[in-house]
């Protein structure tokens, strides 16, 4: 089925520690998405998800792999890092619970909020991590999902 | 109401023009959590924030705010300098407290706004 094919498929390299460079995969995303058509509550919920991803990389690991595989009614992002690994993944999803060193939290960073924002803005999960190893990041992001009924409020 | 119309209330320097003369600011955000931020701002809203790094940038390229106000004349170094010229992101630059920035646009009718949900 032609419908089941991906639309696009794109891999980025991410290095940990680049503090300069960093958020620009989420952004280059970010326009590939607009490109592509979805709808704005769609692709901020990715966006979301994704930066934090992409900072989890760079605040924590060596390097890594982000790559994103566009399809026409869904998202599906796979990240793999060499790192530290996460020895204790039901303490990491705990809100305000995190790792960062003092220096990056000091630039904003590494408040213990990533994970949970990831979780609340993918339709799926799922994290594989082995410690002293890496860490496997994949999300899902259906299109029409409840999730996109995000308003502004004032 | 229009980014270049906030600059002169807050006694701001511009340090990065972006667009600001034609960028609607449609709300307001304060705060210096970047996980929080990109959660809870919204796009079209001015962000009140003492952190300067080049990753705010970031920040305000991936929720489309219209510009980074950042507060109490942190220094802004030429990385972020260099990374809001390539993004064309406004970046001012103000002597005034983030408490104090957000008493000025509130007084000029920018609303606080957060995404729901």
């Amino acid at each position: 089925m032609a419908d089941r094919d991906p639309l696009y498929e794109v891999s980025r390299e991410i290095v940990g520690a680049d503090f300069q460079s960093s958020g620009d995969i989420s952004g280059e995303l970010k326009k590939i998405l607009l490109q592509a058509g979805f709808p704005p509550p769609f692709i901020r919920r990715i966006v979301i998800a994704a930066y934090e991803a992409e900072m989890n990389v760079v605040i924590h690991a060596f390097k890594g792999t982000f790559t994103t595989v566009i399809y026409h009614d869904k998202v599906h992002i796979n990240i793999n890092d060499e790192g530290p690994g996460i020895p204790d993944l039901e303490l990491a999803f705990q809100e305000g619970y995190s790792t960062a060193p003092p220096h990056v939290r000091e630039l904003g960073f590494g408040a213990g909020y990533g994970l949970s924002n990831m979780r609340k803005c993918s339709d799926a999960l799922e994290i594989d991590s082995r410690v002293g190893v890496g860490t496997r990041v994949s999300m899902d992001f259906l299109v029409n999902s409840q999730r996109d009924g995000a308003e502004v409020e004032k | 109401m229009k980014v270049i119309q906030i600059v002169e209330p807050l006694k701001a320097k511009v340090v990065v023009k972006g667009d600001l003369g034609e960028t609607e600011i449609t709300g307001g955000y304060c705060g210096d959590l970047l996980s929080d931020c990109i959660a809870n701002a919204t796009e079209g809203s001015g962000w009140i924030t003492i952190q300067s790094h080049p990753n705010t940038v970031a920040v305000a390229v991936l929720v489309g705010m219209a510009c980074i106000v950042v507060t109490n004349s942190q220094d802004i170094g030429e990385p972020t300098v260099q990374r809001a010229v390539k993004e064309g992101v406004t970046l001012l630059s103000t002597p005034l407290t983030s408490y104090q920035a957000v008493a000025v646009l509130s007084g000029l009718g920018v609303p606080g706004t957060r995404k729901h949900g």
